[in-house]
Parts: structure tokens; sequence; C-alpha cells
């Protein structure tokens, strides 16, 4: 059935396409385009007030745009996962409102009147903020993805899901406003936690789960910030409204969201969300844990199986997306026949560290079968890996931490289809 | 920074009474159990009760809810089955995690002797003690979790980065390429779920909704 549909779905915009192509490009018109010729009702009448729409939802033409869920992934709704529309999105920053959820116990509703946030454990004072003392501390804007440890994570067997949004869509990427934790944490005074480098955090949100995770000091004092703001307006809801942790680079588990309590501790707690989750099994059977950075990744966004090249033979953009957890991005390589060669794609900006990078490839399609791939290098030197590569090392039962090669077959038709290749 | 040396002065001290509230945690050494005690028989009761219309009578599972027991010595198999018994390496995290977020939809209702006592069943359920066992906070250190040393910090560095990094390949890489596995086939992809179009790139005004 799911074929059935896609192709007629295809097939009639195909079609709708072709109408469209007659009268593009350098081929000449054999009528006029009623288009142009007649005037048009937006030419003449008049559009919406600008009292219609205090805050706006995109057109309804967009209507595709949308967060999906796949509901055979878990038991329920409440703890789990949707996906961001990555194959209809460009730049590189992601509209919150159709920005991946994943929540293991709902998206909880909490005021900002309501809210608290506690330090404890070896601090010189613990201390108590509310939402307005958040504000109060000076302030940083950073812009940094947030991946899933399990994007891709269906895929580790085989070719499982048929589109970037479902294979590569827990991800978003936003300019957080807030405070450094190390901010925060001086302000408890760090003193009674003697010497930091065996220090740790324990993080965990207001919500039923708590999501609980622990986090080695060097970090906590770097780079990671609490978070009031996304993209210029305060956090949506879904998204841990009004305060969440933002942990760059780092495995999106670990981005407790309605932040209620950091605790300084002499160790790691072990909680459920580092060890029965979020560790990875290896193909003898021992699993490791605190596998936090997220490596570099890359997926061509379109075309791909959501995404099928509409328009015929010629000028075709191939692009995508890139990004590391461990630094910046500094090349992105595109193949057209499946990793046999590679051309280098530009770039749209230089990359920046742990933030998605667009990359484009221009290029002229002679209409022939392609197997597209994308390979991103990030400043490490790391080479984003084959599946089989990555297989050698950690076998099939992972779950965690995909971040292979994807190859999408491009058909003579313009549709493509998600698949492994030798 | 002066300023920030002496603090910004914000804040207000936590007051025991709120950090005994919300600080819960129990670590792998038992720090943070509180006082108390339950025992199998009596974890079996509040299961029932509690936790086994989506774990299980047995702690086995229902449906697509987690089984909490079971799959022993699977995890260097195909298909391994992850339960307390099987995968988690410590007991603190158990009683933690049920303390704090179960019964799923009902989180943080049960007495700290209801924990032990489940805590107790799900061992029992797991043929690590027998149906007489008492956990209390003094029995806890003695218990040891079977795959406690199944688990190694990340290597990545070592076991992986060392040997993909440099200039990769960018001619004749490989001589063939063979499609090996095609996600079409297996079809699991959900359809759009309404009268909205498919989430689709749509190509031209005609592809809109009329």
């Amino acid at each position: 059935m799911t074929q059935k549909t896609s192709r007629r779905t295809f097939l009639k915009k195909g079609l709708a396409a072709g109408a469209a192509a007659t009268v593009a490009g350098g081929a000449r018109a054999a009528t006029p385009d009623p288009l142009i010729t007649d005037v048009q009702p937006w030419a003449s009448g008049l559009g919406d007030g600008v009292d219609a729409t205090p805050y706006g939802l995109p057109i309804e033409f967009e209507g595709d745009v949308i967060r999906r869920n796949v509901e055979w992934l878990t038991a329920d709704t409440i703890s789990s996962i949707n996906f961001t529309p990555i194959h209809a999105l460009d730049g590189t920053i992601t509209p919150q409102g159709c920005a991946f959820e994943r929540h293991h116990s709902g998206a909880i509703e909490l005021s900002k009147q309501d809210y608290r946030l506690m330090i404890n454990g070896l601090v010189d004072r613990p201390l108590i903020f509310s939402y307005a003392d958040l504000e109060r501390f000076p302030r940083e804007n950073h812009v940094y993805f947030c991946e899933c440890a399990a994007n891709t994570g269906m895929e580790w067997a085989g070719a499982q899901l048929n589109g970037a949004q479902f294979t590569h869509g827990m991800i978003h990427n936003m300019e957080y406003t807030g405070v450094p934790l190390r901010t925060i944490l001086a302000e408890a005074g760090l003193g009674a936690a003697g010497d930091l480098a065996d220090k740790w955090v324990y993080v965990e949100g207001a919500d039923a789960s708590s999501n609980g995770r622990s986090i080695p000091m060097e970090k906590a004092l770097d780079d990671v910030l609490v978070a009031f703001k996304a993209n210029g307006e305060a956090l949506r809801k879904e998204h841990g409204y009004p305060v969440r942790l933002v942990v760059p680079g780092w495995e999106g588990n670990m981005w407790v969201k309605w932040l209620r309590r950091v605790e300084v501790m002499d160790g790691p707690v072990e909680s459920r969300e580092e060890t029965s989750k979020y560790t990875d099994t290896l193909e003898d059977g021992t699993s490791r844990k605190w596998t936090w950075a997220m490596d570099a990744k890359s997926v061509v966004t379109s075309p791909s199986p959501q995404a099928p090249i509409t328009h015929g033979k010629g000028p075709l953009v191939i692009t995508g997306l890139a990004w590391s957890g461990r630094g910046a991005i500094t090349r992105v390589d595109v193949s057209k026949d499946g990793g046999k060669s590679w051309e280098t794609a530009r770039l749209a900006k230089p990359g920046e560290k742990m933030a998605l990078t667009r990359f484009y490839l221009d290029t002229d399609w002679d209409g022939a079968d392609m197997f597209l791939q994308s390979r991103a290098m990030d400043e490490t030197g790391y080479v984003q890996p084959t599946k089989a590569q990555l297989r050698a090392v950690r076998g099939l039962n992972s779950i965690y931490h995909n971040n292979c090669i994807q190859t999408w077959w491009v058909r003579p038709s313009g549709e493509a289809e998600n698949v492994e290749v030798s | 920074n002066p300023v920030f040396a002496e603090g910004f002065g914000l804040g207000r001290e936590a007051l025991p009474a709120e950090i005994a509230a919300w600080d819960l945690d129990v670590r792998p050494d038992g720090t943070g159990l509180p006082a108390g005690s339950g025992d199998v028989l009596t974890g079996e009761e509040v299961f029932a009760d509690k936790c086994a219309s989506c774990h299980g009578d047995f702690a086995e599972g229902v449906g697509n809810w987690p089984k909490l027991a079971g799959g022993w010595d699977t995890l260097a198999d195909e298909d391994p089955l992850k339960t307390v018994g099987s995968y988690w390496p410590y007991l603190s995290t158990t009683w933690d995690y049920v303390n704090r977020s179960m019964p799923f939809g009902d989180a943080q209702s049960l007495e700290a002797d209801e924990v032990y006592a489940i805590v107790a069943y799900i061992l029992y359920s797991n043929d690590l003690v027998e149906d007489d066992f008492v956990l209390s906070e003094e029995t806890f250190a003695d218990f040891e979790m079977p795959n406690q040393d199944g688990f190694i910090v990340d290597d990545r560095i070592e076991t992986e980065h060392a040997q993909w990094v440099g200039e990769p390949c960018m001619e004749n890489c490989k001589e063939d390429v063979q499609v090996t596995m095609r996600a079409m086939v297996l079809d699991v992809t959900p359809e759009a779920e309404t009268a909205a179009p498919e989430a689709e790139a749509a190509v031209a005004p005609a592809a809109a909704p009329a």
C-alpha cells in the first residue's frame, strides 16, 4: 500500500511539474501562460489584515512540513519520539514548531511562576533559583545541534525507513540564549567540592521520568548552557519550557528538559538513562557506557525519498546537512555512484562547532540512476565511516550512535529510495 | 573578575526539607537509600497491583512494554534481551528508577517499603534470589548484579577515530556497487496520517490542497 500510494502521488506531482516545465528555462512556450495573461485574484483583491494572525503558522501549502510519528517504534506515544522534516528544510536553523520531540513521560506544562531550580550536593551553599533569578545572570548565545543518541538507530540492521525525516530526523539546531552552567555553579560555590577533576554533576528534569544523567565536571564547567530561549523566543513546551540544559556536541538525552536540579557529586549516579539506556552493546555482549559525544555525520536531504526529483534532467541542487559533536565540519564530499568517486561539496557557510552545516553540490543530472552519498569530515580529521566500517567494530546491536554514510538510490524517474550498497 | 568571585547574590539558600524532597538519587554503593525493607512475597502483591498490567505477572512484559526479567546470557546473541537481570549493572538503578519514575503515569506514589518489595520481586523474577529474600538498606550492599562487569567506558577515540582519520579516497574507490538492502521491500514507513498532503516536497501550486 505504501508503494502504491507513494507512486500515485509521485506521478500526480510529476505531471504537474511537467506542465510547469513546458514554460520554464530556455524552452519556448507554445501558448501564453494564463497565470500571467489573466489577472489573478491576488493581484486584484485584498489579502489578510495585520490583525488576522497574532502568531502565525506556515501557509497551508506547506502542510506536509510537519513532525511525523512512527507508531511501531515504541509502546506508546508518551515515552516516544517524533521526527523533524529535514527533507523539506534548508539552511541550518530548525523551526521550533516542527523540531523533533523525545519525551519519557510526556511534554509537561510548567509555568515560569512554578519553576524552581535547585543546586545542591558538594557546594558551599545549596541554592534555589526562581525563573526570574536566572534571567538576571549574564547571558550567552550559541547555535548547537541536539541529536538523539538513537537517530538512525533503526538502520543498524539494514535499510528500513524510507525518508531522511525518518532515518535522520531526530535532530534540531537552534540558537540558544541562556546562562553558562559554570556561572550558576559558581554562585553556589565549588570550594566544598575540593579537587574538581574527579567531580560530576547529576542533572534531572521536573517531569515524572526525571531523565537524570551524570556529567563530568570538566564538561559542566566548559560549555554547558542553562537555556531559556531558542531561536529568539521562549522554549516550546515540548522542548523544556521554561528551562532546559544544552550540552553541546553530546547525545540529546543529556539535554535535560524542564531542568529542576543540579547536584555536585563525587561520582556518577549510574542512573537508568546511563545504564539500561544510552549504553551501546558490542558484538561480544559487553557494552560501552558514557558514549557522550555525537560523531561526525551527514545526510543528503534532497533529493531523498520524500523529496524526489520532479523536474527532469539538467540542473540539480543536491543538498544536505553535516554536523559533528567534536568540533566544526571542515568538508563534505558527495558521491553520485555509491562511493566509487567523490566530489567536494560547497559549504553554505564555514562550519561552526557542534552546529549543523548546510552543504550544496550544484550538478547537471543526465537522468541516469544515482547512488547518492555524503561523507562529512570534522576539524579533528575524522572522516564519517560507512555502515560496514561501523559494524566491523560494533556489530549490529549498538542501537545508538549510528553515524554511517547514507545511500539514496535515485531512479531515472526521479524517485529516490533508502538502500544499502556493497 | 571581582564581581564574579563574589557571586551575584542571586537565589536563596535551599532548605533541608526541600533538598530531601527532590534529592532522591541512589548511588551504586547504596548512598541515598532510605531506611526500609520489603520481601519477595509482599513485592509480588504490590507488583500485581501496580506493575503487572504493563510488565506482566512475572515481569516478563506485556505487548511492547518493557520486559524486566529474562534474557540471561543473550547479550552476545543476534537479538539480545536486555532486562534488569540480564543487563542492568547496579541494583541501585532499579531502586532509584522505580522509586522516582514508576508506575508510568503515577510516579512517586510508592512508599519506600513498597519499592524495596518491588525490587525484591524483580530480583526473584530474574531467578537471582529465593522467595524468602528480604531487601533492605542493609542487605542491599550484599547483592551483586550479574552484568555488573559488562560495561566499558567509551573507547571510540582509540578503536575508531584512530583508524578513520586522514585524507579519504576520492577516485576509483571501489570497482562495483550493488544494492544489498532496500527499505521499500521492508515497507514499514508510515503513510501520512490524515488528508493532509503527504510529506513529499510540493512541486507546484497545483499539488496543494484546493
